[in-house]
């Protein structure tokens, strides 16, 4: 994939810039959501969905769609917020997350939200779900593609190291995992409350192919999921180096905007810094 | 009498072989599930997960998000205990078309002993919402499950035993998810079982006619939606109920009989089932008879609770 120029990095930093808000807007009002783990995975996010994903916003359930499975599913807000976006729903619809009725689950429901493509938020469940996905498209001899976000703190979980080494043995090379390592959890950094590392080395002992990538640069973060989808014969993981409350100085790298509510005063400030 | 595992592994070869959608996963047991057969004929749709069940429940919520009708095939306690959450999560929040499948239930896990002991199977898969469990009757019965339940749309649970048991039903028979069955009538009692207790309360029936006693048998495969009609109209007409199961007395088919009769029809009750144990090895008359669920155990507790209705004056 060639580079990105730069009207088009300018034209996603706005799309980012706007789903930050949002993020921060929905949390503000409902008080509840998870700001600092939708912050670190929102430049992801803006990657696949402007970038890579082969969707049509018009038609949810296109059988040949690309799937994206958010595992982490605490991170929802930037999920709903990147979905309106990119136009499946009213961007007004927010307004209801965490409310009595509301489709927008704090965490997501794919019977309720149209472009969910996996009920999440219970971690370390999203990567086998995914892996179901590639299955189905391999048996059906389809060409979509299966993505599947997951958080740092939630490969802590046993049940990923199951599908970690399933997708290998499997040789499921339609499906690639992104993992949003910001380092923290909600308890403190991950290499204090369970040390994940050496990330590369597991996966690649798993059978993966590792990429990296600075899961902020929209050129590494685009070139590595392309370089993903030529690898073949197994499965790929791009490990994306992240901040968690990117754009937000006060709430980066501060596990507790793992799932503080703002203030009104911390919410006006967040808002210009990320406008500014 | 016919193998219960046999009549599975032969079903779902048979219904493979009709719908192009249905896929089988496995946790290296299926040589005891009898889930080979659909294996060696769909090597394609037969996914083997290695000892991971937590993983194998995921990946069938992923193939049915995108039409594959799949079956998940274990022992009973591997597949509802170890992967509870993401029963609960990835396939029932999700109201996603799986369909999990637990061999080898209760006391009858061919001598395994307590590790392999599922006794809890039915109360976990019961509590968790949108599930339907179903614990058929006999091999008959167990054959028409896997073609009805493959035609209905949602998550459901069925177990299974592994060895022979005496047939309940003939060919005439025809299972529907919901529906009570009355497999003998009578008058004084109603025994309501499901599973292969079935067949033991029929025994016990007979014996009891010897007796001057007349027990009607209620077979109540779906334990989940219960069919609370044939309930209620077996306490109106009897005024008295024993349950019979192969699972602990919390949590299955006896709580959910007596969560019917205490709010609709209040009558004498006791519970055939497993108390609260785990068991032993041995085989599955010993056990029967230690565990105080044989066909002379289920007798008793007829004429217990017909002492109790005695007392109440009907």
């Amino acid at each position: 994939m060639k580079k990105l120029d730069e009207n088009e990095i300018m034209r996603l930093e706005d799309i980012a810039r706007e789903v930050r808000c949002s993020i921060l807007t929905m949390v503000r009002e409902a008080g509840v959501g998870h700001i600092g783990g939708s912050l670190s995975v929102t430049d992801i996010l803006v990657a696949l969905y402007f970038k890579i994903l082969k969707i049509d916003p018009k038609e949810p359930e296109w059988p040949d769609r690309d799937r994206l499975v958010m595992s982490k599913g605490h991170g929802a807000t930037a999920l709903y917020s990147i979905l309106a976006e990119r136009g499946f729903f009213p961007k007004k619809e927010l307004k209801t997350f965490g409310t009595l009725n509301s489709n927008f689950q704090v965490h997501p429901d794919k019977n309720k939200v149209p472009g969910i493509e996996a009920s999440t938020g219970a971690l370390g469940q999203g990567l086998s779900i995914g892996l179901g996905m590639a299955l189905a498209a391999r048996l059906d001899r389809k060409d979509y593609y299966t993505f599947v976000i997951l958080g740092d703190g939630e490969i802590q979980e046993g049940q990923i190291w199951e599908a970690a080494m399933f997708a290998s043995h499997y040789g499921l090379d339609n499906l690639t995992a992104i993992l949003d390592y910001n380092n923290v959890q909600l308890m403190g950094n991950v290499s204090e409350i369970m040390e994940i590392a050496p990330v590369a080395e597991k996966w690649s002992a798993f059978g993966w192919e590792v990429l990296e990538a600075d899961g902020h640069d929209f050129n590494q973060i685009v070139k590595n999921l392309g370089k993903a989808k030529e690898i073949k014969g197994k499965p790929t993981i791009i490990i994306a180096n992240t901040t968690k409350g990117k754009g937000v100085s006060f709430m980066q790298n501060n596990c507790k905007w793992h799932g503080n509510v703002p203030t009104q005063d911390q919410y006006n400030e967040a808002i210009c810094e990320i406008r500014k | 009498m016919t193998a219960i595992r046999e009549a599975f592994g032969k079903s779902l070869l048979e219904l493979g072989k009709r719908n192009k959608d249905i896929v089988v996963l496995d946790a290296d047991l299926a040589s005891s599930t009898k889930v080979t057969y659909f294996a060696e004929e769909f090597p394609d749709r037969f996914f083997q997960c290695g000892i991971a069940e937590q993983n194998m429940i995921g990946v069938a919520a992923g193939l049915a998000s995108c039409g594959k009708v799949p079956f998940v095939t274990s022992f009973a306690v591997f597949v509802t205990k170890r992967p509870a959450d993401q029963i609960s999560i990835s396939v029932a929040y999700s109201g996603l078309n799986v369909k999990i499948i637990g061999a080898y239930t209760g006391l009858f896990n061919g001598g395994n002993g307590a590790t392999h002991m599922a006794v809890e199977d039915m109360a976990i898969m019961r509590a968790i919402p949108g599930i339907v469990v179903i614990d058929p009757a006999d091999a008959t019965e167990l054959s028409q499950t896997v073609e009805v339940v493959a035609e209905y749309y949602g998550p459901v649970y069925v177990r299974e035993t592994r060895d022979e048991w005496p047939d309940v039903f003939d060919s005439s028979y025809r299972f529907k998810i919901g529906r009570a069955t009355v497999v003998r009538e009578g008058k004084d009692i109603t025994i309501i079982s499901c599973g292969v207790m079935t067949s033991q309360a029929l025994i016990a029936a007979d014996k009891l006619e010897k007796e001057g006693i007349s027990s009607r048998v209620v077979s109540m495969s779906t334990v989940k939606p219960i069919d609370k009609q044939a309930i209620i109209k077996s306490a109106m007409e009897t005024q008295a109920i024993v349950t019979c199961e192969n699972h602990n007395i919390y949590g299955g088919l006896g709580s959910a009989v007596a969560e019917v009769l205490v709010e609709e029809a209040p009558v004498p009750m006791l519970r055939i089932g497993i108390k609260d144990v785990l068991s032993e090895c041995a085989t599955n008359n010993e056990l029967l008879e230690k565990y105080e669920m044989s066909t002379a155990h289920i007798m008793k507790a007829v004429k217990k609770v017909l002492a109790k209705k005695e007392q109440h004056g009907v």
